[in-house]
């Protein structure tokens, strides 16, 4: 067999940080290779790079294709050469038709007339080799996700495409959609298309790869024969890393339970098929730091969602605070009985950029500075201030617009905006995303500060060390089940992987 | 540490001083551009433009568009936009001149009939938009076109005249002299010995008071302005009643946008709606709230509308939606949410009453004068993004 596709020693810098650093990878005509990785580790960045999402020039090393060295500038290069990339969020238009997004850029014209009998024969034949029995009229909408991905495929399947790059592609898939998608790669490499296949499931990973490279950290750690490696050895290979940082971990008592969750069940909004929290249940103690690890869309998010009230789709689950049975609708009831929530996505639901730091801090406890409604701006202003104090958040003063501070500021401003509230649990989601060490540190000492002062935390994070480095007791949630329940005693990264990635039976 | 951070504090600081460059910006091509429009017309008109007559008419001119901005710019500042204030204004006027009219009720019950209706349309449109997800594009297109077709059909299509000399006091009376002095000195008093209280209390907080020179010349401009605008109304008949209301509307509407729980959570939502869920707000309520403010203070403009007019119409308040969401933007308010003050609209609204009153006194054709308030709309919004982007 010849190769097909080569990188060479790829170098990428983001300032100075090396995401990448010195992966190479090859590729045979008809292999499938699978990238294996934590979140962060780099994965992504290298299918950038290959896919020219990053132009040829903003990295350093060689890509050899089909025995040449390309340089593509954009992903339209890298599409006429037939590498095609299949994103994990997907990019149909899902008002056109099975037909109109087939050949969306690429329409078949006569004189700039659409020929729809053409594409229509064509479109046939394309959902024929993905096995998709659906009329070509179908509107994307109306499909389900499994087999909207299985249209994305025949869509890069009509360029030509001999690379086949698929993005965990089964992370939204039921269990059957799934094994129709394995199938069909299955058959594109019997008719000689490779596959670079990106997964957390190693289950998958392991049946249908060729190859498995393992990257962490942004370096190249090994590619071995899929049939020679155990999922064990994949997890070592994957975490396998020293601590580095330092967690200013303080001794703190923990008291008695004060918070119950009990079978939280939540359904996708979009598609009710998909259960994101399956029969959940949990509790929390006073004084307590629990952390909840797993992967991007195991449901960690939305069970957090369900307990603070602001989950979007349909969730049902029992909720106790102090023994007492709570029926929390939205944020607001959360926040009376005492749970705030920093929300994950800092700029969507965080800040709110054109207000300023102090209103942005007093946002949640304005009830606090009226009477009949109407404000008390200087009581409002020197609370702000001492809250800006207390969490050292580093504005010039409290009037700048919040959207001007760091990341690691505007992330303890919103921390201060709920502890205004003093609230009794505190829900923290990816709380150090995104920020420099300096502040992740600063928000880690205080968590202690808090937990000692007998606020519980509730801190979901995607980020193994700091689980292991913060947290008393450790949930990982797998697919919306809790798979694991471990105390933080001489638990370790591969433990909690070991769970996160089982496919065993719910604990 | 500590240290670092006081000095901080004490230093200027760019991000700020730039904010209120832009802040002073906006404000300052406001007032170039009256003085332009001004001296423009009084050349034009020899001066009688700017006469104490004229004036008055200009601010009598102002108030309804002024009142109807005052309520836009909250729906705009939530992120939202109403069109069917001019319909809703022509609606509620033609109700009230019906009672007046034809059923001889008496003013009191047509005052408070007409201000319940305005707030419940207000309510409507709200429901719509809150709690039933309709764009609000679509909500008050859709009022608009209603609520002018349930006019035609109440007058049926006929002008409702003549209204009683009573409910002409609203829109064509005026203050008398000595009446609007007092009320102009004893406003001015009773602010002064606000934020005499406001430094006592921020001093009682440990919180650093302003410098007061620059404080005290800014009282003492803001007493000139106020006291030479009620003698220069007063050399002609007076300050109109209509423009008394529109002052203290303003007034009232920069108290809720800016010392209010509920201005604070409108900005909120307009902002980011998901991270103002997240904090605890009631969006739905918060946004009815505001749909129902605006058709308030439609009813307000639609009392004054009538009582200038002294009858009702079916035509009455044509496009008037598109005049005070001109003010908004005119003002400062962004369409995107979020942004906006309730003295820039009122500005906003006097810049378009005047180009209106100096064109119809240059006896400038109508379809020039769309025109005109077309480009000079277009060039407002302009600039605000030509700023935005050198930002």
């Amino acid at each position: 067999m010849t190769k097909l596709l080569e990188m060479r020693q790829i170098v990428k810098c983001f300032g100075s940080v090396r995401a990448l650093d010195g992966v190479s990878i090859s590729l045979e005509e008809g292999e499938v290779l699978s990238l294996c990785g934590e979140n962060g580790s780099g994965k992504s960045t290298l299918m950038k790079v290959l896919c020219g999402i990053y132009p040829s020039g903003d990295y350093e090393g060689e890509i050899i294709y089909k025995g040449q060295v390309i340089h593509p500038k954009n992903i339209a290069d890298t599409e006429a050469l037939g590498i095609a990339i299949i994103h994990q969020e997907l990019t149909l238009v899902k008002e056109l038709s099975v037909l109109e997004n087939l050949f969306l850029g690429a329409e078949l014209c006569q004189y700039g007339v659409m020929n729809y009998a053409l594409m229509h024969y064509e479109a046939k034949l394309l959902l024929e080799k993905v096995n998709l029995s659906v009329s070509p009229n179908t509107l994307v909408g109306d499909l389900g996700v499994g087999q909207q991905q299985l249209v994305e495929i025949a869509k890069a399947l009509s360029k030509n495409a001999k690379l086949l790059v698929l993005d965990e592609p089964t992370a939204p898939l039921t269990e059957s959609e799934t094994e129709i998608l394995l199938k069909l790669v299955e058959a594109l490499r019997a008719s000689g298309v490779s596959c670079i296949y990106i997964s957390h499931k190693l289950s998958e990973v392991k049946a249908i790869s060729d190859h498995i490279c393992i990257i962490r950290d942004g370096k190249h750690i090994g590619t071995r024969a899929a049939d020679v490696m155990s999922t064990d050895d994949i997890i070592t290979m994957m975490v396998g890393r020293e601590m580095k940082q330092l967690f200013p971990r303080e001794d703190h008592e923990i008291g008695d339970v004060i918070l119950e969750m009990k079978n939280v069940n939540a359904w996708d909004k979009a598609n009710s098929q998909i259960k994101k929290v399956n029969n959940a249940s949990f509790n929390l103690r006073k004084g307590e730091i629990l952390g909840i690890s797993g992967l991007v869309g195991a449901g960690r998010t939305e069970l957090m969602e369900c307990l603070y009230g602001c989950y979007q789709g349909k969730y049902h689950g029992e909720i106790r605070l102090n023994g007492q049975p709570q029926s929390i609708k939205n944020s607001r009831d959360a926040l009376n009985l005492g749970i705030a929530m920093v929300p994950e996505d800092r700029k969507k639901n965080g800040i709110i950029p054109i207000m300023a730091v102090g209103q942005n801090i007093s946002l949640s406890a304005i009830d606090q500075f009226c009477q009949f409604g109407v404000m008390d701006n200087v009581r409002e202003s020197s609370d702000i201030a001492k809250s800006i104090k207390k969490l050292t958040v580093k504005t010039p003063n409290p009037d700048i617009s919040i959207a001007s501070l760091s990341g690691g500021n505007q992330q303890k401003a919103i921390l201060a905006r709920f502890l205004m509230i003093n609230p009794k649990v505190l829900i923290l989601d990816e709380p150090t995303r995104g920020i420099d060490v300096g502040a992740k540190y600063e928000i880690y000492k205080l968590m202690f500060q808090l937990v000692k002062n007998g606020i519980s935390i509730i801190m979901v994070s995607s980020e193994l060390p700091e689980v292991l480095g913060i947290s008393d007791r450790v949930l990982v949630m797998h697919e919306g089940n809790i798979m694991g329940n471990l105390p933080n005693q001489n638990l370790t990264q591969e433990m909690i992987m070991d769970c996160a990635l089982a496919e065993g039976v719910p604990a | 540490m500590i240290e670092q951070t006081s000095e901080l504090e004490k230093k200027p600081v760019p991000t700020l001083v730039g904010r209120l460059k832009n802040m002073n910006l906006k404000l300052l091509v406001m007032v170039v551009a009256i003085i332009f429009i001004m001296l423009l017309f009084s050349f034009m008109t020899e001066g009688s433009y700017l006469s104490p007559r004229n004036i008055s008419n200009l601010f009598r001119q102002t108030a309804i568009t002024g009142i109807l901005a005052i309520g836009m710019v909250f729906v705009i500042i939530s992120g939202e936009i109403d069109l069917s204030v001019g319909s809703m204004m022509g609606l509620l006027g033609g109700g009230a001149a019906i009672l007046d009219v034809w059923f001889g009720f008496p003013l009191p019950l047509t005052i408070v009939l007409t201000l319940g209706a305005g707030l419940l349309l207000g309510l409507w449109n709200g429901w719509w938009v809150a709690y039933r997800k309709v764009p609000s594009f679509i909500v008050t297109l859709a009022g608009m076109l209603a609520f002018r077709g349930i006019l035609i059909g109440i007058t049926d299509g006929t002008t409702v005249a003549p209204t009683s000399s009573e409910l002409a006091i609203i829109g064509q009376s005026y203050l008398p002299n000595m009446v609007s002095l007092m009320i102009g000195i004893g406003g001015l008093a009773a602010y002064f010995g606000w934020q005499k209280k406001h430094d006592l209390k921020q001093k009682s907080y440990n919180i650093e008071v302003a410098p007061s020179t620059p404080k005290l010349i800014k009282s003492v401009l803001l007493g000139v302005a106020i006291l030479s605008f009620i003698l220069l109304l007063n050399d002609y008949r007076g300050v109109p009643t209509p423009v008394l209301l529109l002052c203290l509307f303003t007034l009232l509407g920069t108290f809720i946008a800016s010392k209010t729980r509920f201005g604070r959570r409108i900005y909120a939502i307009g902002g980011n709606i998901d991270a103002a869920r997240l904090s605890g707000i009631n969006v739905d309520k918060n946004k009815l709230a505001v749909f129902a403010m605006n058709g308030f203070l439609v009813a307000i403009a639609a009392l004054i509308l009538i009582s200038r007019l002294g009858a009702g119409s079916p035509s009455a308040g044509n496009i008037a939606e598109l005049d005070a969401i001109a003010a908004c933007v005119i003002g400062g308010a962004s369409m995107s949410g979020g942004v906006g003050i309730v003295f820039g609209a009122v500005v906003g609204a006097f810049i378009m009453a005047s180009l209106d009153n100096g064109m119809s006194m240059m006896d400038v054709p109508t379809f020039w004068q769309y025109i005109v308030k077309g480009g000079i709309l277009l060039l407002a919004v302009w600039m605000d993004s030509a700023t935005k982007q050198k930002r």
